[in-house]
């Protein structure tokens, strides 16, 4: 994310995989078995990604009479096309298309809030402690667990007297209050081995609170950004209940326009339809994982697993 | 900064300035964990069905509960399904990321593969799921079809079996994320080590259980966290594989409270059912933030 | 970047909220139709409202029979946002009438004269208090036994009509090989199985008392120990790969010839529409066994719920709309039921729904039409799962018929406090 701002904290813990020496300790002979096992994970993995794909290419009646594996006899992108814009989601016709902006006007202001609180956390709680400071840090953390189906009645009701029932800040004010835990904690222990001389030093110089934030400590939160934005936006991208649950008519995301499309109780199932829509709902996570992924383990590395 | 009294208040203000940028975060928690968690409590006594009422009933939801056979079979799952998910999870997870350690060609797309299900929710894999574990047109069948006749897996049909078809699709959606923590862990352990203990002559398999293992335990504990909550939040996995079925034996903790609170209208037992979680989940969380927490100070 | 795209979306939903207030004469409708032939009825109903002057929100949330639609309208009527109008069925109505959430239609009703058109099974579920608060879109028949005509007539079988008949057919179905009954094991289903067994075994008298006024005699007797009885003999007629099979997945079976009856409600009709069979001709239909005079119904309605003076109007002109005999004969057309009011012309209906008008015109002479358990249509969500509870545990286990007999009262005792 940050491949200019190499700081002293990101140099420290950048120990990539290719810069490092030989750890292979395994004799030679063993290593076919080896690959042989890591192919087989990939199939598992892979598994039911193929599936969906091979079958949006099908036509619908090649489905229901052919395996499940076999690959296309004729192939054919209209599932895909009628799943991005004609499909009926409802009473209109537009296929998910419209859909995905209110996912994205969603999904991208409350990850950017929620990750910018979450650093702004962890860093008081880091670089500003003060007696009681753990354990409002513990209370913080005890938010991750709280099943999202229990809370959702107290919580229309107070989106109700907050008057943003129904609207789309309204959904992103939820999602903002249920990820600050997961960021919150991700930063806090990322800072948490991040020096604190230099947070003291810069303070002897004058520099004030947030001065020290945006100059010192956001400059070299690149890695723990990256973890922690994928996670959120991981999460948020693909939640059904906050968004079934929150959302008005012109308002409702992607997966609640895709469960639609694919759990019709009394009409005609359209399976090439919903594995093409399936994968197109997935495809902004899909991206972020591919672009990101190896800065995701990186990010790991950094922050979080050293707890 | 000429006026004394000036820098006092400014002083008094950059002291007080991180507390005031925390509130708002722990007002929200406060507010929104913890405010609703009394709020359910307080429901879990009153005799609310279909909306919230505040008829008090006292134990009598709880009573109910335990008579409950599908709150007792899902228990009984989720003490299954936890074990078996975060135990096979870690296990694979740790397992994956050691062989991926061995300077393995296209590291990168692997990894990649092995961490995409985490990018996915149920609502999008769980038809491909559901087809792939029925033996009509799934896996079984085409084995057979492959000619491999007497291959048979029909566990999503089978009332005993059903639960471990949810392990495989959970452990499928989250041993990426968990081999990519254990990745990370074993990238951070210093190379001095390697040396010392290849120097010394240690077997492989001695070499990771002593030396990388034990220090692979931040890792392991992130990992549990993460699989923790999901094992306890696990409902779409369920829904989207077998809908609580055959009969009610799938059906978890997160199914039962979601129906009874707004399908079965009975809210006021679903509303037990959730402090029954969220005291299990303080139960197992409260004592591993304690210790992780004081050993930090 | 960052920046800009937070302007921008702030700017957007800013703008929305604007639209939002200025057109106020907008109907908002939660429904849980999505499916292609469901969404093309439905506009149906919206162009006719556009004629009208008034725009239509569309609120889809589809998933279990409108578990997800439900989940949505509590969080929108606890947030103080219900929408215009909501589907809901039968005794969900009377539920939200009585938690004080509906409006009044009545003055709608009285112009249009829905009291003479509408039968009066469907009208206890729509009034409340001697107010209409909702307005019947259609009505279901869920109790049809669907049989594939090729298979009996290759094997020499008349279609059953009771079911000592339905054993031994299924019986000689299954001797030759042919799994006799195409069932998904979800428990909605094995509970509209449950229905027809209860109404066959039992006649509209005993399903009435044992289901509709949860008599714990009726509930406890020996026809109900006969009745699983009926249920277990039927398990022993489904192929082994049943459980969590979807409907449409079952009646593909039918189709396809690899099952021969199955028992479906009417909106099987649209997938062998959509596989090029006839219903009637290529697969027959006939009343559940044993149930031929009686009728078991589901009608879904559209509630209005107590929206502000700004909104009535557009919710009175919604109502109005669905009633009219233009959108009833339309729309049913294309769902597979039949219309909520009666004096529909029949011209345009295919042959099954023209029996189903017959035979809830004699149903409703009888005093035999009868809400059906199985789709909300007889009892409250948290009895009827109570029942449910129990017939899927029974048909999926080993149990005895006297033994989930015991466990359906207490069940229900249970489920009534």
């Amino acid at each position: 994310m940050d491949g200019k701002q190499k700081t002293l904290i990101e140099a420290n813990t950048d120990i990539s995989a290719s810069g490092r020496k030989t750890r292979s300790i395994m004799p030679t002979f063993t290593r076919f078995s080896l690959y042989l096992i890591l192919g087989l994970f990939c199939v598992y993995y892979l598994l039911p990604l193929y599936v969906m794909v091979v079958n949006s290419f099908k036509p619908l009646p090649e489905i229901t009479s052919g395996g499940m594996v076999a690959l296309p006899i004729d192939w054919t992108i209209s599932a895909w096309q009628s799943a991005w814009s004609e499909a009926q989601i409802g009473v209109e016709a537009t296929g998910l298309k419209p859909y995905f902006i209110n996912s994205l006007l969603m999904a991208i202001p409350a990850v950017t809030i929620t990750t910018l609180l979450g650093a702004v956390n962890g860093y008081v709680l880091t670089k500003w402690t003060f007696p009681g400071a753990t354990l409002i840090f513990g209370l913080i953390l005890f938010g991750c667990f709280i099943p999202f189906q229990a809370i959702l009645i107290p919580m229309a009701s107070v989106l109700g007297r907050m008057g943003i029932a129904g609207t789309l800040p309204g959904i992103i004010f939820v999602h903002v209050v249920y990820g600050i835990s997961f960021s919150t904690l991700y930063f806090r222990n990322y800072y948490a081995s991040f020096p604190t001389e230099l947070v003291r030093a810069a303070q002897i110089d004058g520099a004030s609170f947030f001065t020290i934030f945006w100059r010192i400590m956001l400059p070299s939160s690149g890695p723990i950004a990256v973890v922690c934005i994928i996670w959120l936006f991981t999460n948020i991208w693909n939640d059904f209940l906050f968004g079934a649950s929150f959302s008005d008519f012109d308002s409702q995301p992607m997966t609640v326009a895709l469960n639609n499309l694919v759990q019709t109780s009394t009409g005609v199932k359209e399976y090439n339809v919903h594995f093409a829509g399936a994968i197109l709902a997935a495809l902004p996570t899909l991206i972020v994982y591919i672009v990101a992924g190896r800065y995701f383990v990186r990010g790991l590395m950094s922050g979080s697993v050293k707890g | 900064m000429k006026n004394r009294n000036h820098i006092g208040v400014l002083d008094r203000l950059q002291f007080q300035l991180p507390k005031i940028v925390l509130s708002p975060s722990v007002a929200i928690i406060v507010i929104f964990v913890y405010g609703f968690i009394l709020y359910t409590s307080y429901l879990s006594f009153t005799g609310s069905k279909m909306l919230p009422n505040f008829n008090w009933v006292g134990l009598q939801n709880y009573i109910t509960l335990f008579r409950s056979r599908t709150w007792d079979t899902s228990v009984t799952n989720l003490a299954i399904f936890s074990v078996l998910y975060i135990g096979i999870c870690c296990f694979i997870g740790l397992m994956l990321a050691i062989l991926l350690d061995q300077k393995i060609r296209n590291e990168g797309f692997i990894r990649i593969t092995y961490l995409y299900p985490m990018a996915l929710s149920f609502i999008v894999t769980g038809v491909a799921w559901k087809w792939i574990l029925d033996p009509g047109i799934g896996l079984e069948a085409v084995l057979q079809g492959w000619g491999w006749e007497s291959f048979s897996f029909r566990w999503i049909k089978e009332r005993d079996m059903a639960i471990y078809t949810i392990v495989i699709a959970a452990v499928w959606q989250t041993s990426g994320f968990v081999m990519a923590t254990f990745l990370a862990g074993l990238r951070g352990i210093d190379n001095e080590m390697l040396r010392a203990a290849q120097l010394d002559g240690a077997s492989t398999f001695a070499y990771y259980r002593r030396i990388v293992i034990p220090q692979l335990r931040p890792a392991f504990m992130s990992a549990f966290v993460v699989l923790a909550h999901m094992a306890i939040k696990s409902y779409d996995l369920v829904i989207a594989l077998t809908g609580g079925g055959p009969g009610n034996a799938t059906s978890m903790p997160a199914t039962f409270m979601y129906s009874y609170t707004f399908t079965r209208n009975q809210m006021g037992i679903g509303a037990a059912s959730a402090v029954m979680m969220l005291m299990t989940v303080a139960a197992i969380i409260v004592p591993y933030l304690w210790s992780e927490l004081r050993e930090k100070k | 970047m960052k920046k800009q795209l937070v302007l921008s979306s702030l700017a957007i939903i800013l703008s929305s909220g604007l639209t939002q207030n200025v057109l106020a004469q907008d109907v908002e409708v939660l429904h849980w139709w999505t499916s292609g032939s469901e969404a093309a009825a439905l506009n149906v109903l919206k162009d006719d409202l556009k004629s009208k002057g008034y725009g239509w929100q569309d609120m889809p949330v589809a998933g279990g029979g409108g578990e997800s639609a439900m989940t949505t309208l509590k969080a929108r009527v606890t947030g103080g946002n219900p929408p215009t109008a909501a589907q809901l069925l039968g005794v969900a109505v009377q539920d939200w009438a009585n938690e004080g959430s509906l409006g009044d239609l009545s003055s709608v009703a009285k112009a249009d004269g829905w009291d003479a058109v509408v039968p009066d099974a469907v009208k206890d579920f729509a009034i409340n208090d001697g107010k209409w608060v909702a307005v019947p879109v259609n009505i279901h028949r869920p109790n049809w036994l669907w049989v594939n005509a090729t298979i009996f007539k290759e094997n020499g079988l008349t279609p059953p009509t009771t079911w000592e008949e339905f054993n031994t057919v299924s019986n000689t179905l299954k001797a030759k090989g042919i799994t006799p009954l195409a069932h998904g094991g979800q428990p909605w289903q094995d509970l509209t199985i449950f229905d027809d067994v209860v109404l066959g075994v039992g006649g509209p008298d005993f399903y009435r008392k044992a289901i509709h006024e949860l008599d714990m005699d009726a509930l406890g007797s020996d026809t109900m120990v006969k009745v699983f009885d009926q249920m277990r003999i039927i398990r022993g007629f489904v192929d082994k790969d049943f459980s969590g099979r979807d409907w449409n997945l079952a009646t593909a079976m039918l189709i396809n010839g690899k099952a021969a009856m199955q028992l479906m409600g009417d909106w099987a009709k649209g997938e062998m529409t959509h596989a090029n069979v006839t219903p009637g001709k290529d697969i027959l239909c006939l009343p559940a066994p044993s149930t031929a005079g009686s009728f078991l119904f589901i009608s879904d309605f559209f509630a209005g719920f107590d929206v502000g003076a700004n909104d009535r109007d557009a919710q009175g002109a919604l109502a109005s709309s669905v009633l009219s005999k233009k959108f009833q004969e339309e729309f049913n057309l294309v769902k597979g039921s039949i219309p909520a009011r009666t004096d529909i012309s029949r011209t345009r209906f295919d042959a099954c729904a023209q029996k189903s008008m017959d035979d809830l015109a004699e149903a409703q002479e009888k005093g035999t039409l009868i809400g059906s358990l199985a789709h909300g249509t007889a009892q409250g969500a948290s009895v009827q799962s109570a029942i449910s509870d129990v017939v899927t545990y029974h048909f999926n286990s080993d149990i005895g018929s006297k033994e989930a007999v015991d466990i359906l009262v207490n069940a229900i005792q249970d489920a009534m406090l």
